[in-house]
C-alpha cells in the first residue's frame, strides 16, 4: 500500500513538473521593434537600447525576490562571457521596488552585464511585466524575436541567440 | 536540520528531479492556506453584499502597472515592512472580516509573499482570510483573462 502511494505521489509530482515546464514555453511575438528606452544602470552609466543596434540583445526583466529569475541569471552571465565577442549583449532590468538589494545581488552574483532599475512606464511599453521572469530576445536589427514568460530552459535561449548571432544585420 | 514546513515538499522534488532545479525557499503553499480562484473572487466582488477587503502583498512596481480595482497595496509580504503595514491595516478590524490577499509576482509555487502575509493574519486571529490562487502570475491569470484592472497608486 505504501509503495502504491509512493508511486502515485511520484506520478503526481512528475505531472506537476511537466505542467510547470510547459507553462514556461516561449510566446513568439513576430518581429516587432523593441521599444526604445534609456535607463541609468547601477554604476551610473546610461543604458540606451539604441546603443546596442547591431548586437543581439537578451533583455531580462527580473527581481531579487524572484527565485526563477535567480536560477536564470548565472546562465545569462555565462552567455555574456561566451558570446560577447560574437555580438551578444545581455541587459538586466530589475523590477525591485528598492535599489539596495539589487546592488547587493549584482555584486554577489558578479553580474557581468549592465543592470538598471525598471519602471512601470517601461514595463507598459513592453506589454506589461506582470509576473517574472520575462525575457525578450532582440535581433541585430532591434526587433523582438521572442518573449519568454517564466523560467526558461537556458539551452532554448542559447539556441535562439546562436541563430541570431549567425545572421548579419540587414 | 529542521526545515520550515513549506520547504518539505520541495526537498522531495529536489530528490526526485535533481539538485539545482528547485530552490529551498518558502513559497506559496496550497496545503496551509485557504485559496480562492479568480472566478470565485469576481463573483464575490460583483455580489451586492459580502465583498472582501482586497490586499496586494507583492511588488509595488507590479501594483502600479495593474491591480484589482479596490485593492490596497500593503507592501511585500516577504519583508518586515510589508508585514508591519499589514498588521497596522488590520489592527482595528473585527477578526471575522473577509480578507483576500494576492500577489501574482511569479508562479504560485515560487511566490515569497503570500505565505508570510497569510501566516501573519492567522497569528492575529483572523478567521476569514483567503489567498487568490494565481497559478502563473497576475498578468497571465488575471489581466490576460479579461478581469477588470486598475492602474496607478
Amino acid at each position: 500500500m505504501k509503495k502504491l502511494l509512493l508511486i502515485l505521489a511520484a506520478g503526481l509530482l512528475l505531472l506537476g513538473w511537466t505542467l510547470w515546464q510547459h507553462s514556461a514555453k516561449p510566446r513568439t511575438t513576430g518581429l516587432r521593434p523593441a521599444p526604445a528606452f534609456s535607463l541609468t544602470d547601477l554604476s551610473g552609466r546610461t543604458v540606451s537600447l539604441s546603443d546596442y543596434r547591431g548586437k543581439v540583445v537578451i533583455l531580462d526583466f527580473w527581481a531579487t525576490w524572484c527565485d526563477p529569475c535567480k536560477q536564470e541569471i548565472p546562465h545569462f552571465i555565462e552567455m555574456q562571457n561566451k558570446y560577447a565577442s560574437q555580438g551578444l549583449q545581455v541587459l538586466g532590468v530589475s523590477m525591485d521596488d528598492d535599489e539596495p538589494p539589487v546592488r547587493q545581488f549584482q555584486q554577489q552574483f558578479k553580474m557581468n552585464y549592465p543592470v538598471a532599475i525598471g519602471n512601470p512606464k517601461l514595463a507598459d511599453q513592453y506589454g506589461g511585466i506582470l509576473g517574472l521572469p520575462i525575457t525578450f530576445v532582440i535581433d541585430r536589427n532591434g526587433r523582438i524575436t521572442v518573449r519568454h514568460v517564466g523560467a526558461t530552459d537556458p539551452s532554448v535561449i542559447e539556441t535562439e541567440i546562436q541563430k541570431l548571432l549567425a545572421q548579419p544585420p540587414s | 536540520m529542521r526545515l520550515p514546513s513549506c520547504s518539505r515538499p520541495l526537498v522531495i522534488l529536489v530528490l526526485l528531479f535533481g539538485l539545482g532545479q528547485v530552490p529551498l525557499a518558502c513559497a506559496a503553499d496550497n496545503a496551509s492556506m485557504k485559496t480562492i480562484s479568480p472566478d470565485e473572487l469576481v463573483r464575490l466582488l460583483t455580489a451586492k453584499t459580502g465583498k472582501p477587503l482586497l490586499f496586494q502583498v507583492g511588488s509595488h512596481m507590479l501594483y502600479v502597472q495593474a491591480h484589482i480595482p479596490g485593492s490596497e497595496y500593503l507592501g511585500a509580504g516577504s519583508t518586515p515592512q510589508g508585514i508591519q503595514n499589514l498588521r497596522g491595516r488590520v489592527g482595528t478590524l473585527p477578526k471575522n472580516t473577509s480578507i483576500v490577499l494576492y500577489c501574482g509576482c511569479c508562479p504560485w509555487s515560487h511566490c515569497p509573499n503570500v505565505n508570510p502575509a497569510y501566516d501573519a493574519l492567522q497569528q492575529l486571529g483572523f478567521t476569514n482570510v483567503k489567498v487568490l490562487f494565481l497559478a502563473n502570475n497576475f498578468g497571465a491569470d488575471w489581466v490576460d483573462k479579461g478581469y477588470s484592472v486598475a492602474k496607478g497608486d
